[in-house]
């Protein structure tokens, strides 16, 4: 195995480990800490289905942006639809055979590269443009910018410019996944591509990143209205009563 | 009228030009030793400040989900910034919600976060000093808790979490704010915010029963500490004697008459408001809360009403089950507690109160959703509840109701700018300046449709808006209260209105 190689794959582990662990023990904290008062932003849903359906529209559509700012909505949906596909795309070097409908999104997951590429630019802009997110922007919002941006534009050299040895790259992760490293392929704008990837895996559990699993812990979103018919006591708050 | 200038009303909302620190100079009295020490805080900066303050942040992020959540995830998008009324009236970048939050988040990050401890230039972490401390005081005193931001934020990060949060570390280094700490000692003492005392009470519920009957000749009930009574009014210390607030409770004894229930309020309890709420502190909300508990168990009541008030309502609707819970005492057939515009609406849809929309012609209205009422409650055990239930009681005592524009009502409504624990006269610059924008809202539909008084179902809006209309063109009487409007247009039963309307038609 060549040093790129084995960087590489000492690399990838090391991300994985991090991001899963680390991501894990933040949702574990999120999800234990309790939420002693209801506080949902009213109007609220009364039931937990009414619930789901909120979030899921927070999700899906990013609803309360849609209400705040319109240009901030077209281009976080952008950014983040246009990773959707990309993302879903690329199952297709991780799992053999391949999932028929990972085939089938292989062309809009290309293209979708565009989308993904051009909503991070409008978001950056922004952080110039308009005094008020200029002056709340810090160099890590930036940087976060610059890498998602980087990963952007090396995966799309990939794809449209300069093509690299994918069958190559499929056999790495595949031996990855299977504890029997395979060799990666030398290609400059593979392993910037790969660095960046690696990159944003590590910092994800201590970032803002945290916003993707954060949301469904939202007390603003996630509760539901039902204060009057029943008690939402904490344990620690329990611990009030009892003294008394 | 001012030593600043105040905000200027424009035909459609803009949004201004951040500007830095020109609220600095902002900052409420602080709360003197004596007031501290009965809400369980130290009455002075001890020497361990820094530890203690970062020990509470601590303990809270343990207690608090939505504050470790929030804290964790903002991303910095912005979506926030144009929506405080306080950035929009001041201009001031630290106003901006977001903005506001950082002057936390920054503390947090710095001790409680990888990137925080080892790389804090990156994402804006700074150590807890006396001037960070300063800042804190001035800026969420500059907060009104009323959530607008938490309704546009992608996940509804929510400043009034924050703003609590930072209250608390505050009081625990003695930092504590004047006008909410010295009132919720006079909860404890005396019963209410104001410390009117029993015998104060008593003379006015009769004064208001004179009134009453020489305005109608009806004799209405007052009821003061009566065992046995069906229900139980906890109801704001101002609605005993401020103006607009008084002609609410008229309204609301009008209306008990008519249902013929049995009714009463309490001296101990004689305040509907939880400033504990304010501070952020649960033990002092729950202590406040418990108050009304009591005051229920010594009376033998079986159901419980609010009157006109804002975050009582929040704290009545979505935190008295459980801080002062369980109410298994009371009629369960009710809702416990309920809101009077509840009781009030219930009786109109049932045909049982007689109104005469014509008395209140003088007048072309609008509604003020409260914010605390609109993104911190309910009504009616339907969704949006609280933003129909009092409109329909406005419209079945008045002609002529007008909405001010969408964006400004029902769960966008713009807080009035006094709410929070900031109406008082130390922070009169932020007061007027924060009401800039419902006075804007206000002016487009008085120049539209000729509205000429504004309604509101909550105290602090109502003094609010008496003293800050003044600056904008607009006067201090055209604020009232929706159970002011009822108490003008019900015709009771064997009243010299009902013989008047009665007699022209036979």
């Amino acid at each position: 195995m060549t040093l790129v190689t084995t960087f590489y794959v000492g690399l990838f582990y090391i991300a994985t480990i991090i991001l899963v662990v680390g991501v894990a023990m933040r949702i574990k904290k999120y999800a234990q800490t309790p939420a002693p008062l209801v506080i949902p932003t009213m109007p609220a849903p009364r039931t937990e289905a009414g619930v789901a359906y909120r979030m899921f529209r927070e999700v899906a559509f990013f609803e309360s942006l849609f209400r705040s700012n319109k240009w901030t909505w077209i281009f976080g949906y952008l950014f983040h639809f246009g990773m959707l596909l990309v993302l879903l795309r690329h199952l297709r070097y991780f799992t053999e055979p391949v999932w028929f409908w990972v085939n089938w999104i292989q062309p809009f997951g290309r293209y979708a590269a565009f989308a993904m590429v051009t909503g991070l630019l409008g978001l950056w802009a922004r952080r110039f443009l308009v005094d008020r997110v200029r002056y709340i922007s810090t160099p890590s919002d930036h940087l976060m910018l610059a890498l998602l941006v980087g990963i952007g534009m090396s995966g799309i050299g990939m794809s449209f410019l300069v093509h690299t040895n994918i069958v190559g790259v499929k056999a790495f992760f595949l031996g990855l996944m299977r504890f029997s490293p395979e060799p990666l392929p030398n290609d400059p704008l593979l392993l910037v591509h790969l660095a960046l990837v690696a990159t944003l895996m590590i910092i994800f559990p201590i970032s803002k990143l945290l916003h993707a699993p954060g949301v469904f812990f939202s007390p603003t979103r996630n509760q539901k209205d039902s204060s009057r018919e029943s008690r939402h006591i904490a344990a620690w708050a329990k611990e009030l009563e009892a003294k008394q | 009228m001012a030593d600043y200038e105040v905000p200027e009303l424009h035909e459609y909302p803009i949004v201004p030009k951040l500007q830095r620190d020109v609220m600095k100079h902002s900052a409420p009295f602080i709360a003197a030793e004596k007031f501290q020490g009965p809400l369980g805080f130290p009455g002075s900066l001890p020497d361990n400040w820094k530890e203690v303050a970062i020990d509470k942040m601590g303990e809270l992020l343990g207690k608090y989900r939505s504050l470790q959540v929030f804290l964790d995830i903002c991303v910095h998008c912005g979506a926030c910034t144009d929506k405080c009324h306080y950035f929009l009236g001041t201009t001031d970048a630290k106003n901006m919600p977001v903005a506001r939050q950082e002057l936390l988040r920054k503390v947090y990050r710095r001790y409680f976060t990888f990137a925080g401890k080892y790389f804090p230039k990156l994402v804006g972490a700074v150590d807890l000093t006396e001037e960070v401390l300063d800042d804190w005081y001035s800026y969420f005193h500059q907060c009104s808790q009323c959530r607008r931001c938490s309704v546009f934020c992608p996940y509804g990060i929510d400043t009034a979490e924050i703003s609590m949060a930072a209250r608390e570390i505050l009081d625990s280094v003695g930092k504590g704010h004047k006008y909410c700490n010295e009132i919720i000692g006079k909860v404890f003492v005396i019963g209410n915010n104001l410390g009117l005392p029993e015998p104060a009470l008593r003379d006015t519920l009769e004064g208001l029963e004179e009134e009453i009957e020489e305005d109608t000749g009806v004799k209405v009930r007052f009821p003061l500490d009566e065992k046995g009574a069906d229900i139980l009014l906890i109801t704001p210390s101002a609605d005993f004697f401020a103006e607009p607030h008084v002609d609410g409770l008229i309204g609301y004894g009008k209306v008990f008459h008519e249902a013929g229930v049995s009714w009463t309020i309490s001296s101990k309890a004689s305040e509907a408001a939880n400033f504990g709420m304010f501070i952020g502190s649960y033990e002092n909300m729950r202590n406040v809360a418990l108050r009304i508990r009591e005051a229920a168990l010594e009376l033998g009541v079986k159901r419980i009403v609010f009157g006109e008030c804002g975050h009582a309502w929040r704290v009545a609707y979505s935190f008295l089950n459980t801080l002062a819970g369980p109410f298994d005492f009371l009629d369960q057939n009710y809702p416990i507690p309920q809101h009077i515009c509840e009781f009030t609406n219930n009786l109109l849809k049932e045909g049982k109160l007689r109104m005469n929309k014509a008395e209140n012609d003088h007048m072309k209205l609008t509604f003020h959703d409260s914010c605390n009422v609109a993104r911190g409650a309910g009504m009616g055990h339907v969704e949006g509840g609280q933003f129909t239930i009092p409109r329909e009681v406005i419209k079945a005592s008045c002609n002529y109701f007008y909405d001010m524009p969408q964006d400004t009502i029902h769960d966008a409504t713009f807080c009035c700018g006094g709410g929070g624990g900031l109406l008082t006269d130390d922070l009169m610059e932020l007061r007027v300046k924060g009401a800039q924008p419902r006075m804007e809202a206000l002016k487009r539909v008085a120049e539209d449709h000729g509205v000429t008084n504004l309604a509101a179902i909550c105290a602090i809006c109502k003094s609010q808006f008496a003293k800050t209309l003044p600056y904008y063109g607009f006067t201090m009487d055209q604020i009232v209260s929706v159970h002011q409007l009822v108490s003008n247009a019900i015709v009771m039963k064997g009243s010299e209105q009902e013989a008047e309307l009665d007699g022209e038609t036979e």
